[in-house]
């Protein structure tokens, strides 16, 4: 075997509270194509940053060529030949092609010391033309497709002479047709001796266009191998193959009467054809691998987004929420994922966090006339939390990521939703505060609300749920009951592509 | 948990901006009075709380937009409007009930604020390009109504010029009025759900719309009342100079922004609060009353206002990045 391009040893990177990396191992020959194959939160996106200097590792080396090396920026990853081409283009919409593949390093012309910008673009236009590419240096990249704008920071790569190209997520936004002329542009670069770093949760992807692939499992190097000599079984066993170590609190699975009806619900760009039924007393848990489209099903049902399609019913009657507003009114309440953006007012207090849903029933007429109540409903649902703070006058920005976490839930009980959605509940929160949720969402359940659970951990899923409804790039692709539930099976369908199979998709 | 003691809430008083600048009064205003004795004599105390009280009724209007993460640039073209239309009113029809005109001016002043609200909620227009525009435009339809004429002091009814100098108690009703709005406004932050909600939007529009509160109506509220505030200093303000001119209170929205940057409301919304804007405004007119006294030209004046406020932003500014940092620590620790 050929000497390795790139070699990642015992790379280690510890955030505060959690260890992001740990001990993890990578090896990439130039001439190959190597996936990066993990569930979400598994550290394929720590591992990218610390390859292209945005992170600083901890502890571990990183060899390239042989030599070892070390990062102070993402310039000087750069410089030694990494370049990244990121899920969300990175890209300035209002410049030309040509500003935008040279930007950071422009072309001088020697005499003048003036940017010399007739030579830029016929180098843009060459490197465009060896792509296969038909387009126009001058073009604004705003006036580009996604695709092509994927294209343009490949060019972009190619002009900066780039040894080892890191791809995130690249097919997430593009059309079977220009997957296509991707794969050629990364056949082609495979063959000028380019290595290419290929992350994907796409499992026939990753069998077309791989050579090797490597496993990251909760931020530790699982295995390797020969993408020719594996299959999709032994890959899913590594990505999902560890021991559920954490207990869950048991709850008595009952189903009550069914609450929430949802049939056929679609949304352009997002979903398509959503259905099912979810019971009093039941946690539905909702799985996928990012971009499955989770988060906008339940914003969709709590009235944020509108549906395109599909009709839902809440008790038999037909429900069509325009508002948050709505959905509170039917009994939903809705935890959202990111809960510094969506949860909390962070310089509030937690008083006034805490009773902001249920302002109206503190007023009369719009005064609030019951400051007492709102005092004691505040302590009562913040107690029943357990929210370590120094008094409930405090803003909530005070507060670690785990105590946020209680006011948001807090918050939220009090309202005695019918329906509760929790969006990735316990992301990033300490062990001791993930099991108070988790009792949390038990104790509701018991208490007979109906849950919708959306967690990107597959454990939580499989020890918490009842049933669980798993997506796949916006398609529902199976629904698993309590005595089928097992972690091999919801991967299988986190990872089925739908669309592949679908012709009029 | 709840730690509501008395010491507890001393040190959380003292910790805050209003604590700060209650201070800093007392320090500007010892060696003033000790230069010119009668800085503090009651006549020369009215004055500066006269000279403020249009001030800080502004003030409180901008305070809400502020405080929604927005700002109003328009205060100072619907005070003309609207005192050009008081004085037109009075001049024409001078047996029109005066007290009627405060609500006239009001009224006027709503709809000027409800048009910039809507442009900013449903038309999406940032607030600072909104309010640029309607600045000009209010300005503009003031010239039109006047036909570029005066309204001056002897074309005005007596009772409306006396209007803000009647005194009560010994306090100008002008005085009373601001008393009012200051109080007022006070309660309605602390106890309307709508005044809540106005930090909710300020402070993290995406959560508050999670909860349920309209981000639309909020906006649309804090622009009504930021306009019918000027409405009514407006009014007051022709009564107050006794002429209504078309140049009044151009560059006034700068002051009444600094008024609240002052009271330590964040530029960026969701935090600050009436008695600080108070002060503010309070502070304002003391340094400026003050300037001659300690033998600085007027002509200094803008400059000095401009400094303090770019000081008191940078303070704002160090005091949350000193937070931050210590709440980082923190959580690290």
């Amino acid at each position: 075997m050929q000497q390795a391009l790139l070699e990642v040893h015992n790379l280690t990177k510890i955030f505060p509270g959690i260890r992001a990396l740990d001990d993890v191992h990578l090896s990439v020959r130039s001439g190959e194509v190597h996936a990066l194959i993990g569930e979400n939160g598994a550290g394929k996106s720590t591992l990218v940053k610390i390859l292209t200097g945005v992170y600083f590792p901890t502890k571990g080396s990183l060899e390239l060529d042989g030599k070892e090396i070390s990062f102070k920026n993402a310039i000087d990853a750069q410089e030694a030949g990494i370049v990244a081409i990121h899920q969300e283009a990175s890209m300035f919409p209002e410049l030309s092609v040509t500003e935008n593949i040279y930007m950071g390093h422009h072309l001088r012309n020697p005499k003048t010391n003036k940017l010399d910008w007739k030579a830029m673009t016929e180098n843009t236009r060459t490197l465009l033309s060896q792509m296969q590419l038909d387009i126009d240096p001058d073009t604004l990249v705003k006036n580009l497709s996604v695709a092509k704008r994927h294209m343009v920071e490949i060019t972009k790569a190619l002009s900066l002479d780039a040894k080892l190209v890191i791809m995130d997520e690249p097919t997430s936004a593009l059309t079977g047709r220009e997957v296509e002329d991707l794969f050629r542009i990364v056949r082609d670069l495979k063959e000028k001796g380019k290595a290419i770093l290929f992350i994907s949760h796409k499992f026939d992807e990753i069998f077309e266009i791989c050579d090797y692939y490597t496993v990251l499992r909760d931020g530790q190097y699982i295995g390797e191998g020969k993408v020719a000599d594996s299959d999709e079984d032994a890959i899913i066993n590594m990505m999902i193959g560890r021991s559920i170590d954490q207990m869950y609190p048991e709850h008595t699975t009952f189903q009550g009467e069914k609450i929430l009806e949802v049939k056929g619900l679609s949304q352009l760009g997002a979903f398509k054809n959503i259905s099912f039924d979810l019971h009093k007393g039941e946690i539905l848990g909702f799985f996928g691998l990012v971009g499955a489209g989770r988060t906008e099903v339940v914003r969709t049902i709590f009235g944020i987004d509108k549906a395109s399609e599909g009709t839902m019913r809440i008790e038999g009657k037909p429900y069509n929420p325009k508002t948050p507003r709505d959905a509170m009114r039917h009994g939903i309440a809705l935890v959202p994922e990111d809960r510094q953006k969506q949860g909390l007012v962070l310089k509030m207090s937690l008083t006034r966090n805490i009773s902001l849903p249920i302002l109206n029933t503190l007023c009369w007429r719009g005064f609030i006339t019951k400051k007492k109540c709102e005092q004691s409903y505040v302590t009562k649902h913040g107690g029943q939390m357990e929210i370590k703070a120094a008094g409930y006058h405090v803003d909530a920005e005070t507060l670690s990521g785990g105590n946020q976490q209680k006011v948001v839930l807090a918050k939220w009980i009090g309202t005695e939703p019918k329906i509760l959605i929790l969006d990735e509940p316990t992301k990033g929160i300490d062990v001791a505060t993930k099991a108070a949720v988790h009792e949390f969402v038990c104790e509701m359940a018991s208490r007979g609300v109906a849950v919708i659970l959306i967690s990107s951990e597959l454990p939580e899923v499989i020890g918490m749920a009842d049933r669980v409804l798993v997506m796949h790039e916006g398609f529902q692709t199976g629904f698993v009951d309590r005595k089928d539930l097992t972690a091999e099976l919801v991967m299988r369908y986190a990872i089925k592509n739908v669309q592949s199979e679908d012709s009029h998709a | 948990m709840p730690d509501n003691s008395f010491t507890s809430f001393v040190r959380r008083t003292l910790a805050r901006r209003e604590a700060t600048l209650m201070v800093l009064l007392v320090v500007l205003l010892v060696p003033i009075s000790v230069r010119s004795p009668q800085f503090l004599s009651i006549k020369n105390v009215n004055t500066i709380l006269n000279d403020m009280a249009i001030l800080v009724i502004v003030a409180i209007g901008e305070f809400y937009v502020i405080l929604s993460n927005g700002i109003d640039l328009s205060v100072g073209s619907v005070i003309a409007f609207t005192g050009m239309a008081c004085g037109m009113l009075n001049e024409s029809h001078p047996e029109f009930p005066v007290p009627l005109l405060l609500v006239v001016g009001m009224g006027i002043g709503a709809l000027m604020g409800l048009l910039n609200g809507v442009l900013v909620a449903y038309g999406k227009i940032p607030p600072i390009i909104t309010t640029l525009g309607t600045m000009s435009i209010f300005r503009g339809m003031t010239f039109v109504l006047s036909k570029g004429t005066w309204v001056t002091a002897h074309e005005m009814s007596p009772s409306y010029i006396a209007l803000p100098r009647t005194t009560f108690l010994g306090i100008s009703l002008l005085l009373w009025i601001a008393m009012l709005v200051i109080l007022s406004f006070y309660y309605f932050s602390r106890f309307t759900r709508t005044g809540r909600e106005v930090y909710a939007i300020g402070g993290n529009a995406n959560a508050a719309k999670f909860v349920g509160v309209s981000e639309t109506k909020i906006r649309v509220t804090v622009f009504l009342i930021s306009g019918t505030l000027c409405g009514l200093a407006g009014s007051l303000w022709t009564a107050r100079y006794a002429s209504a001119v078309n140049e009044m209170a151009t560059g006034f929205e700068m002051q009444a922004v600094a008024a609240c940057v002052l009271g330590g409301v964040n530029f960026a919304g969701g935090a600050g609060g009436i008695i600080g804007v108070a002060l503010g405004t309070l502070f304002l007119g003391v340094i400026t009353n003050a300037l001659p006294v300690v033998y600085i030209s007027v002509f200094w004046q803008t400059f000095v206002q401009g400094l303090i406020v770019l000081i008191a932003l940078a303070l704002n500014t160090i005091s949350d990045q000193r937070k931050n940092r210590k709440l980082l620590a923190q959580r690290r620790g």
